[in-house]
C-alpha cells in the first residue's frame, strides 16, 4: 500500500500569529493520505483551512507542526510533480495562451522545441488548439480555466491541486469543464496519477470524488470521510448521486459537539452574509412548497444560490433563532414565522432584539454605549478584543458583520469617518 | 514578456525575404537615429582640461547639434536610472532588512536638489577621467540621472511588492526562479507605472538642464555642449531670441522622442496592464504599426526576442532536498544585533552632526537656515494653495470633456518638463520695469513648472469620474456648488492629493532657481533656501552647501510625513 501514496499528511497543524502576538490554530491534527489512482475532495466551509492544507501540500506555506511527504520525500518547497489550478485562474495577461501553456516547462529548462510540440498538444487535448496566440483577455472564463488547467497538466504532474477551480466561472461552464477533466481523467490520456479538489460546492464534489473529505471550523480538522462507489460518469438526477448529496448536506450542516452552545464566546465568527438574503431565504422558506421545512439541496435548488451563500445564510439565521439546521432541513421557528409576517419597522425590532439576546458581540457592544455618557466609542477597544481571538483582518471583516447587523437591528450606529460607534440617535440621553 | 511580435509564424532567415515598402520608409530613419547616436557618442570623449573654456555658441544653426548632446545625455542617464531601479526594486524586495534602510533613504535622496549631488559628484568624475572631457560629461549624466531615478525606483519596488498573490503563488507552483520571476512576472506587472514614471523623469531631466549642463565647480564654468548650457550663455548675453530658439529646440526635441520613443513603447506596453478596467485609452503609435508591418524589422525583432527568451533559461531552480537553511537570519538574537547596528550608525552621526555644525557652520547659521526654510515654505505652501484654486476647476472642467483631456495631458506634460530659467527674461523685465518687489513677485516661478501636475492629474481623476454617477446627479437635480461639493470634489480628491505631492515636492526643488534670477548683469533675488544654497553654490562654500542642502531635505520630509501622508492616507480611505 504505501508505495502508491502520493501524499501522506501526518499531524499537520498550521497556525497564524493575531495582530497582538495571539497564536490561532488554523489546522490541528491533520492525518491525511492521497493514494495512487483516486480523486479526493475536500469539503469545508471557508475558515476551515482546506485552502491552507492544499497550500501545504503544493509546498507554497510550510506547516508547523507534522509532516508532509510526497512521494516518500518531505515538501517544503514546490515540487516538479505537483501542479495547482487557482480559484482566479492566474493566468499571466501579457504572455499568450502559448506562453502561459509553456510557462511551466520554461521553468524546468525544456528546449524551446519541445516546449512547443508539448503545449500544441496539450492545447488540443484540452480544446484549445488555434488560441495559442490569443491573449487571456481576450478569451471568457472558461476558457481561461482552461488555460489554466493546460498550464497545470502540460508539465505532466503526478498529482493535480484544484483550489475551486470552477468557482468563479457560471454553473453551466464549470460543469462542463469538470466533466472533460473527468473524462480526460477516466479514459487515462493524462500522465496524472491524483487529484485533490478543495471545493465548498457538495455537488461538485459528489460528482466527481471517489473520496470525500470534511473539515470542521476552528481549528480546522478531519471531520468525516465518505467513500463514494459510484462509477462516473455519473448523473445528478440519479437516485445515488441525490440520497448522497442530502447526506453531505446534512453531514455539513451538523454542529461539532464542542460548539453546543454556539454563539457563546465573543469571538464567534459571525458568517459573512447578506441581510436581504437572509429574509430572503426566510421567506421563501415560509412560502410553499416547503411551508416552514425545506430540505437543504431543494431550497438551494428552489433559491439557485450556491451553497457557498447559502450556508452562512443558514448559520446567520440559525444563530439569530429564526430557522434551524437539523439533519440535512432547514425548519423555521416561531419566531422565524413571526418574522416573515411582521412589516419592517418591527422586522428591524426583531432583528435587533435577536442579535442582542444570541450575539455576545452586540451585547457586548450595546452595554459598553449604554454605561457611556455620551453613548459613542470608538471601534478600536472591540477590535483589539476581537484580536484576542481571531487573525486582524478576520477580526475586522467580523466586527464589520457586528456593525451592520446592528445598524439594521438599530442596536447601535457606526460612523465610518471617525470609525466610531454610538447608540442610535433617537435614544441617545 | 517578450512576444511584441508573435516569434513563431514567420520563416527564419533574413536573406529569404525582400522588404516592403514598410522597409522603405523605415530603413532611412533608423540609420539617421543610429548615425546621430554614434556622432553623438564620439563628441563626448574629447580631450579637456580644468580651466579651459568650453565655447558655447548663440548661433541656432548649432541647436540641432545640442540637441542630439542634451538627449543622448538625457537617454545615457536615464538607461542608468532603469539600471539603478532594476537593482534596488529587486534587492528591497526581497530582503527584509535592506528594506528597512533602502526606503527612507529614497525618501532623503528624493528631497535632495540635483545641486547638492552635483557639488559631490562633480570632482570624483573629473578625477576619473583626467584630461577628458568624458569626466565633466559624466557628471552631468550623474546629475540628470539624479533628477530621474528615485521615483522609477521606487515605483518598480511598489509593483514589485503589491504583484497579485495569485500569480505569486502560480510563479512558485511552476517553480520559476528568481531571474525568470523578474521578467516574467514582476517586471511585466510593474511595467505601466515604470513607464510612466520613466515619462516624468525625462521631463524632470528637462527641468534642471541648465544646472546640469553649465556645471560650475571651484569657481569654474564648465558648459558641456547642450540645449542646457545654451539656455545659460542666453541668458548671461541678455539674448532674448536666442531663448525663443531654445524654447523651440527644445520642443522639437520633446516632441522626437516621444513619437520616436514613447509612444510606440506606451503602445506596445499596452498589454502589461493588468486590469481591463484601466478605460478604453489604448494608446496608439504611427512609427509601432510601420515596424509591426516592415517586414526586415520584424524578422529583427523576432531574433531579438528569441535571443531574450533563450536568455531566459540562464538560470533554472534546482530541485532542493534539504530545507532552506534561514535559520541564522531568522533566529531573534540576530534582530536585536541588526537593531543595535542601526542605532549606533545613528549615534554616530547624530555626534557627526552636532561636531559639524559646532566647528564649521556655527549655531548662528543653522538658525537663520531654518528661518529662511520657513520663508520658503510659507512660499511653496501658498503657491500650491493659489494654484490649486486655479488649476482644480479648469482641471475638472476639462477632465469632463474627454475630447479635450488628452490633448491638454499632452500639452501639461511638455510644460512640466519646461525648465523656469526660461523666463528669466519676462520676469526680469517685468519685475524691473514694474520696480516689483522681488520677495513676492519671483515667488510664482517656484510652481511655474510643477503646477501643471496638478492639472494633468486632476484632468485624469475627473476623466475617471463614472458616467452614471454623473447621470445621477443630474437625475437628482443637483447643481452649482452642490453638485461640486457632493460629486467632483470628493471625486477627484486622491488623484488631486498625488498631483499636489508632486508639485510640492518640485516646487522646493525649484526653489533654488527660482529665488535667484539672473538676466546678464541683474540679478533679482528673494530671501529664502533656494537662493541660499544657489549663493552659496555661486560662491562655492561647501560646508553652507551642506547645511543648506539639509535643511531643504528636513522640511521636505516633515512636510511630507506630517502634512501630505496623513492628506494621502485620507484620500486612500475615501476611495
Amino acid at each position: 500500500m504505501s508505495q502508491n501514496v502520493l501524499i501522506n499528511l501526518d499531524g499537520v497543524a498550521k497556525t497564524f500569529q493575531t495582530a497582538d502576538g495571539a497564536q490561532r490554530t488554523v489546522l490541528e491534527d491533520v492525518n491525511f493520505k492521497l493514494a495512487e489512482g483516486e480523486i479526493v475532495a475536500l469539503l469545508g466551509k471557508s475558515g476551515s483551512g482546506k485552502s491552507t492544507l492544499l497550500r501545504i501540500m503544493a509546498g507554497l506555506i510550510p506547516a508547523d507542526r507534522g509532516k508532509a511527504v510526497y512521494r516518500g520525500s518531505e515538501i517544503f518547497e514546490p515540487v516538479t510533480g505537483i501542479a495547482m489550478v487557482f480559484q482566479s485562474f492566474a493566468l499571466f495577461p501579457w504572455l499568450t495562451v502559448q506562453q502561459n501553456v509553456e510557462l511551466g516547462l520554461e521553468a524546468q529548462g525544456i528546449a524551446p522545441e519541445e516546449r512547443e510540440k508539448r503545449a500544441d498538444a496539450m492545447l488540443e487535448l484540452i480544446g484549445l488548439s488555434g488560441f495559442g496566440g490569443a491573449l487571456p483577455r481576450e478569451l471568457s472564463g472558461g476558457m481561461r480555466q482552461r488555460v489554466g488547467i493546460a498550464r497545470a497538466l502540460v508539465t505532466g504532474p503526478d498529482v493535480l491541486l484544484m483550489d475551486e477551480a470552477f468557482s468563479a466561472l457560471d454553473v453551466l461552464t464549470g460543469e462542463t469543464l469538470r466533466d472533460d477533466i473527468l473524462e480526460l481523467w477516466d479514459s487515462g490520456r493524462i500522465p496524472t496519477r491524483g487529484i485533490l479538489v478543495v471545493s465548498h460546492n457538495i455537488e461538485e464534489a459528489v460528482m466527481m470524488a471517489d473520496r470525500i473529505i470534511i473539515m470542521s471550523s476552528n481549528p480546522g480538522r478531519i471531520r468525516s470521510e465518505i467513500r463514494v462507489n459510484l462509477p462516473r460518469p455519473r448523473t445528478v438526477e440519479s437516485y445515488d448521486v441525490r440520497r448522497l448529496i442530502d447526506e453531505v448536506y446534512g453531514l455539513m450542516t451538523m454542529r461539532p459537539a464542542t460548539a453546543a452552545a454556539p454563539a457563546a464566546n465573543l469571538g464567534y465568527r459571525l458568517p459573512e452574509t447578506d441581510i436581504s438574503l437572509m429574509e430572503g431565504v426566510l421567506e421563501s422558506l415560509a412560502d410553499a412548497p416547503f411551508n416552514g421545512r425545506a430540505d437543504l439541496p431543494k431550497l438551494s435548488e428552489e433559491t439557485e444560490l450556491p451553497d457557498e451563500k447559502l450556508f452562512p445564510a443558514f448559520e446567520a439565521l440559525g444563530l439569530l433563532g429564526l430557522a434551524h439546521v437539523e439533519k440535512g432541513d432547514l425548519t423555521l421557528t416561531p419566531l422565524g414565522r413571526r418574522y416573515v409576517q411582521a412589516e419592517q419597522p418591527e422586522r428591524q425590532e426583531l432583528f435587533g432584539q435577536q442579535l442582542i439576546a444570541h450575539v455576545p458581540l452586540a451585547a457586548q457592544i450595546r452595554k459598553r454605549l449604554e454605561q457611556e455618557t455620551t453613548g459613542s466609542l470608538p471601534e478600536d477597544p472591540f477590535l483589539d478584543l476581537l484580536e484576542e481571538h481571531l487573525k486582524d483582518d478576520e477580526a475586522k471583516r467580523v466586527l464589520g458583520v457586528a456593525v451592520e447587523w446592528g445598524r439594521y437591528g438599530e442596536v447601535y450606529e457606526y460612523d465610518y469617518h471617525t470609525g466610531r460607534l454610538m447608540l442610535p440617535a433617537d435614544e441617545e440621553a | 514578456m517578450f512576444g511584441v511580435f508573435d516569434t513563431r509564424r514567420a520563416g527564419r532567415t533574413l536573406l529569404n525575404i525582400s522588404p516592403n515598402r514598410w522597409d522603405w520608409a523605415l530603413l532611412p530613419l533608423l540609420l539617421a537615429v543610429l548615425v546621430a547616436i554614434a556622432f553623438g557618442a564620439t563628441q563626448m570623449s574629447r580631450p579637456f582640461v580644468i580651466g579651459q573654456a568650453t565655447t558655447i555658441t548663440l548661433d541656432p544653426a548649432y541647436l540641432p547639434y545640442y540637441l542630439l548632446r542634451t538627449i543622448l545625455r538625457m537617454f545615457t542617464a536615464l538607461a542608468f536610472a532603469l539600471l539603478f531601479s532594476f537593482a534596488f526594486a529587486a534587492i528591497a524586495a526581497k530582503y527584509r532588512t535592506a528594506e528597512k534602510i533602502m526606503i527612507p533613504s529614497l525618501d532623503i535622496l528624493q528631497s535632495v536638489p540635483i545641486l547638492g549631488f552635483q557639488a559631490i559628484a562633480i570632482a570624483p568624475f573629473i578625477a576619473l577621467f583626467p584630461g577628458n572631457l568624458l569626466g565633466v560629461e559624466c557628471a552631468a549624466i550623474f546629475a540628470i540621472f539624479t533628477s530621474q531615478a528615485w521615483n522609477m525606483a521606487f515605483s518598480l519596488y511598489q509593483s514589485i511588492r503589491t504583484v497579485p498573490p495569485e500569480l505569486n503563488e502560480a510563479s512558485q507552483v511552476f517553480r520559476l526562479s528568481a531571474w525568470q520571476r523578474f521578467w516574467r512576472l514582476e517586471l511585466p506587472y510593474a511595467m505601466p507605472g515604470l513607464l510612466w514614471n520613466m515619462m516624468m523623469s525625462m521631463s524632470g531631466g528637462w527641468f534642471f538642464l541648465v544646472a546640469a549642463e553649465a556645471v560650475s565647480v571651484a569657481g569654474q564654468d564648465i558648459k558641456l555642449p547642450g540645449i542646457g548650457a545654451y539656455i545659460a550663455v542666453a541668458i548671461e548675453a541678455e539674448n532674448g531670441t536666442a531663448i525663443a530658439w531654445a524654447i523651440a529646440a527644445m520642443l522639437a526635441g520633446i516632441l522626437l522622442y516621444d513619437q520616436l520613443f514613447f509612444r510606440p513603447l506606451l503602445a506596445w506596453a499596452d498589454k502589461f496592464r493588468f486590469e481591463e478596467s484601466q478605460g478604453d485609452t489604448a494608446q496608439g503609435s504611427w512609427l509601432l504599426d510601420w515596424g509591426r508591418r516592415s517586414r526586415l524589422i520584424r524578422m529583427m525583432s523576432e531574433r531579438f526576442w528569441a535571443t531574450m527568451q533563450r536568455a531566459l533559461s540562464w538560470q533554472v531552480k534546482k530541485e532542493k532536498v534539504a530545507p532552506a537553511s534561514g535559520t541564522f537570519l531568522a533566529h531573534p538574537g540576530w534582530k536585536h544585533v541588526q537593531n543595535g547596528i542601526l542605532i549606533a550608525a545613528f549615534l554616530i552621526a547624530v555626534y557627526q552632526l552636532v561636531v559639524f555644525v559646532h566647528d564649521d557652520v556655527g549655531w548662528e547659521e543653522v538658525l537663520h537656515v531654518g528661518m529662511l526654510g520657513g520663508i520658503t515654505l510659507a512660499r511653496v505652501m501658498l503657491l500650491i494653495g493659489l494654484a490649486s484654486l486655479i488649476w482644480v476647476p479648469i482641471a475638472v472642467w476639462i477632465g469632463l470633456r474627454p475630447q479635450y483631456a488628452q490633448r491638454v495631458q499632452a500639452v501639461a506634460q511638455f510644460l512640466a518638463a519646461f525648465p523656469v530659467n526660461l523666463m528669466f527674461p519676462l520676469v526680469v523685465y517685468l519685475l524691473v520695469t514694474f520696480r516689483l518687489t522681488p520677495n513676492i513677485w519671483l515667488s510664482p516661478l517656484m510652481v511655474f513648472g510643477t503646477q501643471w501636475y496638478i492639472l494633468f492629474n486632476v484632468v485624469a481623476g475627473a476623466s475617471a469620474i463614472p458616467n452614471e454617477l454623473r447621470l445621477a446627479a443630474d437625475n437628482l437635480g443637483l447643481n452649482g456648488w452642490l453638485k461640486w461639493k457632493r460629486i467632483y470634489l470628493p471625486a477627484i480628491f486622491p488623484s488631486y492629493i498625488t498631483g499636489a505631492i508632486t508639485a510640492s515636492g518640485g516646487s522646493w526643488n525649484a526653489s533654488i532657481v527660482a529665488e535667484y534670477v539672473t538676466w546678464g548683469n541683474t540679478t533679482l533675488m528673494a530671501d529664502g533656501l533656494g537662493s541660499y544654497i544657489k549663493q552659496m553654490t555661486d560662491a562655492g562654500d561647501f560646508h553652507r552647501i551642506a547645511l543648506g542642502i539639509g535643511v531643504m531635505c528636513i522640511f521636505v520630509m516633515l512636510l511630507n510625513r506630517f502634512f501630505w501622508r496623513r492628506l494621502y492616507l485620507l484620500a486612500e480611505n475615501r476611495s
